[in-house]
Parts: structure tokens; sequence; C-alpha cells
């Protein structure tokens, strides 16, 4: 048997940008699935173009200037696959186009590339997107509907620069029952009608218009967190702030303030708390930076949810959360062992 | 700045009139006058209006401060070219309040901070105090006209994006899609951001060739004296 000697540290693992960013996409592989199986097409069309457009962009700002990275990174691929998810499935494709640039321009690029950036791309994107065309971003249609594999969504054509088609005329045409356009959310936020836990957690039942299944984005999150590419850390710091503030307020009005179970499997929650705030760019380095971060981000969207004039808080919340990171990572910084004198040495 | 240097020969007419336009750009490189420049680019029509307001302040008051340049005591010059500049302000408040009162209400209290435009007090303090009359108007029209050109250039973009149309003609017909966020606040940085990296990267890689080019003469130069530069 022989004995290596080897000096720290001790790496184990080959783990590197490439590695974890391809394993990134092959979780995100059944998301983007499933999104596709409920909306059909337009998912397919919408996840398609906004991915090539924020590799385009990728490419065109590597050509452009001294950028870190290369196309080969999967990091413009993740950008995109999950401003796709957080778009509304109809959303028109050269609206989708445009943001997937902005969002490694504005949000990567302009920082200097990969790892230099201050917010996650993908929600920059968003942010423009929702800043620029607000009416398109809120449009939602309903998934499952029968025709979904052969048929578009009107508004997903629109020609560039040109208002989309109506949906809602476009839905009520359909003559299916039970049928709106208002997310779980919305509904909740202007109705006051609050959907089943069972049914949002899953995203299959009825014609629901949601994004894929929070408990499928949950499943492979602990892929992630299992293989060590994600600090689980921060995902259960987001949901458990959310859920913890959702359950101090619930008694407190139970007909104006959902349950925990609503707060966390509705909207983008999910997805925001286990691929969009742990993205490793912009979130702190250290332990209790990151529980403090995730309460934040936590606690901003119930807050933002339950006061704001959006329906929807995470995205802010998690872009504020990304402001806060450098002051997070300052207040949290460990002490090295034998540089603080202790009682005795004072003494 | 442009005061004349002993070593250096003082600046032609023609080079003082040009050099707003491009190398001392007040917008994009100097980045002076931000408030009127983010605040009144929404539509074109506005950013020329403004532009061609701030250009007869400027150009007025920097003869006028050029002119009395030598009587004006240096204790209190900026309360002289601050009330020389107001002078100028309350013309062009009353002028465009007299041809559109439309143009007015949409410039709203911008007209009358042109008197805290850093631009104008810049000018005056920096070239028009310095100057000669001739040098010191035509440095301040050619100011004028790049501060104009400059928020023509933010306010076509806002207008195009958030309008579809450019100086009110319609581009993308009844359909088009406005970018909410443009006619914004956000809008405006964005847009002013997005020139200023053009022109930094457009300069950079002048000043870059203008090195090369440089660095090839002198080896050029030496190559006859040594082997191998």
């Amino acid at each position: 048997m022989t004995v290596e000697i080897r000096s720290a540290p001790h790496i184990k693992d080959d783990a590197g940008v490439v590695k974890i960013m391809r394993n990134v996409v092959w979780s995100l592989l059944p998301i983007c699935g499933f999104y596709v199986w409920q909306y059909g097409v337009s998912a397919l069309a919408s996840l398609v173009v906004v991915t090539c457009a924020c590799l385009a962009a990728e490419e065109f700002f590597l050509r452009l200037g001294r950028q870190s990275g290369d196309l080969g990174d999967w990091s413009a691929t993740i950008t995109g696959l999950l401003l796709a998810l957080t778009l509304p499935p109809g959303f028109p494709l050269w609206m989708g186009a445009m943001a997937g640039f902005v969002a490694i321009g504005l949000g990567k690029a302009i920082f200097g590339g990969i790892g230099h950036n201050l917010f996650n791309p993908a929600l920059v994107g968003r942010g423009f997107a929702q800043a620029a065309f607000p009416t398109a971003i809120a449009t939602y249609t309903p998934s499952f509907l029968p025709d979904r594999f052969t048929d578009f969504i009107p508004s997903s054509l629109a020609l560039p620069f040109m208002t989309p088609a109506d949906t809602a005329s476009w839905v009520a045409g359909l003559n299916i029952d039970g049928v709106s356009g208002a997310t779980p959310l919305a509904r909740w936020k202007f109705e006051g009608v609050i959907a089943s836990n069972w049914d949002l957690l899953t995203s299959l039942s009825g014609h629901l218009p949601v994004g894929p299944s929070p408990l499928l984005i949950l499943a492979c999150g602990l892929y992630l967190a299992y293989r060590g590419y994600l600090d689980w850390r921060i995902p259960v710091a987001v949901l458990g702030s959310a859920a913890l503030l959702a359950a101090a307020l619930y008694p407190l009005n139970p007909q104006h303030f959902p349950d925990p179970g609503f707060v966390l499997f509705s909207g983008g929650l999910m997805l925001g708390a286990v691929y969009m705030a742990t993205d490793m760019v912009t979130s702190p380095v250290t332990p209790l930076g990151m529980w403090l971060y995730g309460a934040l981000i936590g606690a901003l969207t119930v807050i933002i949810r339950y006061s704001g004039g959006l329906p929807e808080g995470v995205m802010y919340a998690i872009l504020i959360g990304n402001a806060a990171t450098p002051m997070i990572e300052r207040i949290t910084q460990p002490k090295a062992f034998g540089t603080e004198p202790t009682k005795e040495t004072r003494a | 700045m442009s005061e004349s240097s002993p070593l250096l020969a003082p600046p032609s007419t023609w080079e003082e009139f040009t050099e707003g336009l491009w190398k001392r750009n007040p917008v994009f490189v100097m980045v002076l006058g931000m408030c009127p420049t983010l605040a009144v680019t929404v539509s074109a029509v506005n950013s020329l209006s403004m532009g061609v307001a701030t250009t007869f302040v400027l150009a007025a008051s920097c003869f006028l401060v050029s002119a009395l340049r030598k009587l004006i005591p240096k204790e209190v010059r900026i309360a002289t070219y601050i009330v020389i500049i107001a002078t100028f302000v309350t013309v062009t408040d009353y002028a465009i309040q007299a041809i559109s009162l439309d143009l007015y209400e949409a410039l709203g209290a911008y007209i009358q901070l042109i008197v805290a435009n850093c631009l104008v007090l810049g000018r005056a303090e920096a070239h028009a105090a310095r100057n000669p009359p001739l040098a010191a108007t035509m440095n301040a029209i050619g100011m004028g006209l790049g501060f104009t050109l400059s928020l023509v250039m933010i306010g076509g973009v806002r207008e195009i994006l958030g309008a579809g149309a450019f100086f009110g003609f319609s581009l993308f017909g009844p359909n088009f899609q406005p970018w909410v966020v443009m006619v914004l606040p956000p809008g405006g940085f964005f847009v002013m951001a997005g020139w200023l990296l053009l022109f930094s990267i457009v300069r950079r890689r002048a000043q870059m060739r203008a090195q090369e080019n440089e660095r090839a003469r002198a080896a050029a130069e030496t190559s006859g004296a040594c082997h191998g530069a």
C-alpha cells in the first residue's frame, strides 16, 4: 500500500465553471420539458428563441471586447433557459429575443463577463422586459390547451416592434370551461380567489396558467444540491423566511393573507429560490451571509406581494438581494483563528 | 483647457468651433448638463428645442462674459456670470412662451434651469473669461451645437422606441408596441449610457490606431540606423 502525502488544498473533484454549468443545464432540461408539455409549441419556440438570443449576445460581446468566459461555458444557455421560464409562454418572440439580448448585454457583458456581474443576468433581462412591456409580460394563457402542439398562442408570433394579438378573445373563442388567463397570484391579488396548494404544487390540474411544477423544480434543485452545485442554505433560507412571514401574517387576516403554502408554491418563488437566488456569482459566499441573503429575499418577496402594486415580487426581491450581497459579505467575514485577542491574552 | 499657453499656438477659430462637436462634446465627453439631458429628452422635438435654447443662452452669455472679462473683478466673477446667464435665460423663457405654449409646458422648469446648467457656467469660467469675444462665441456655438446634437441623439432613440415616431412622424404605423421604459426616467439613463459606451469605444479605437501609427513611424525612422526594431 502506498501512502501519498500532499499539502492542502485537497481537491477531490474536478468541478469547474463548465462542469457545474453543464450540470445546471441538465437539471433544467426536465423543467423545460414539462414547460413544453404544458404550453406546446409556443413554449418551445420561446425557450429556443430566448436562449439563441442570449448565445448570440454572448458571442457578440465576446468578440467586441475583453470579456471573460466563452460560449462553451454554458452560462449563457442557463441565462436563456431561466429567462424563458420566467416569461409567459405566449410572450412575443421578438420581445423575448430583446430581453435575452439585454440580459447578457446589460446584465453580464457590461460588467466584464462571467463572474463579474452584480445582478442575475436572467432577472436583469426580465426586469427590462417588465419595464418595457408591462402588458405583454402579465398576459398569461391557460396551460394544457388541446391544440397546444399544433397551434401557436397568437401573441407569440407578433411581428417585431408590433403589438401582440389579443389573447383574451382567443382564449374565450376556444370555449373551454373554467379557463381564465389570470395567474393564481393575480386572481388572489385582484379577485381574492386562492388556488389549492396541491394544484399549485403539481401544476397539473385544470388549465392553470402557471409555470412548471414547483415539485419538479424542487426535485431538480435537490439533485444539484446533492451534487454540491448549489448551496442548500440559500433556497432553504428563501423558502423558510417566506413561509415564516406568511405563517405569522396568516392568522391576522385569513381573508386577505393567503396561507404559507400558497405563498411558497405560487408564482416564481420556487424557481427563483432554487435557480436564481443561488447563482454563485451574485450570492454571498459565507454561510452566515447565505442565510441572511436568503432570509432577505424571502421576506422581501412576501412584503412586495402583499403590499406592492404588482402580484409578483420574486424578481425584485432577488435583484435587491443581489445588490445587498457585497454588504452582506462584508459584515459576515469570518475571523481567522488567532487574529482576535481573547480574554486571557488581553488581560 | 483652452487658455492660450505660451508654448502652444492659440487654436484657430475653426478649431474653437469644432471642439464642442466631438473632442469635448459636452454630453458624451465632458458629461455636463445631465439634468436637462436626462429629463427633457423624451422626444426629439423637446430635445431640439432644449438644445437650441441652451445654445442661444450659451453663445450670448459667453460673448458678454468675454467682452467684459477685463472689467469683471475676480472676487465677484461667478455672481456676475450668473446675472449675465440669468438675463439670457429669462429672454429665452419668455421667447419660448411666446412662440409655443405647448412646448413651454413640455419643457417645464427645465428652461429656467438652464441658468444652473454647469455647461453654461463652466464655459463662461473656463473659456469665455480667458479668450477674446470671437473665439469665445465660436466655441460657445460649437459647444451648444454639440449639446443639441447629443440631446437629439438621445431624444431620437427614446422617441423611436418609446412612441414609434421621429419628430412626431409615425415610423411603424398604428400597431407599434411602445417600449414603456423608454419614456420613463430609466430609459434616459439606458440610452445615455449606450451612447456614452459607443463614444468611448470609438475614441479608444482611434487612440489605439494613432498610437500604432506613431510606433510604426518611430520604427521606420530608427530602422535605418539600427537593425530589427
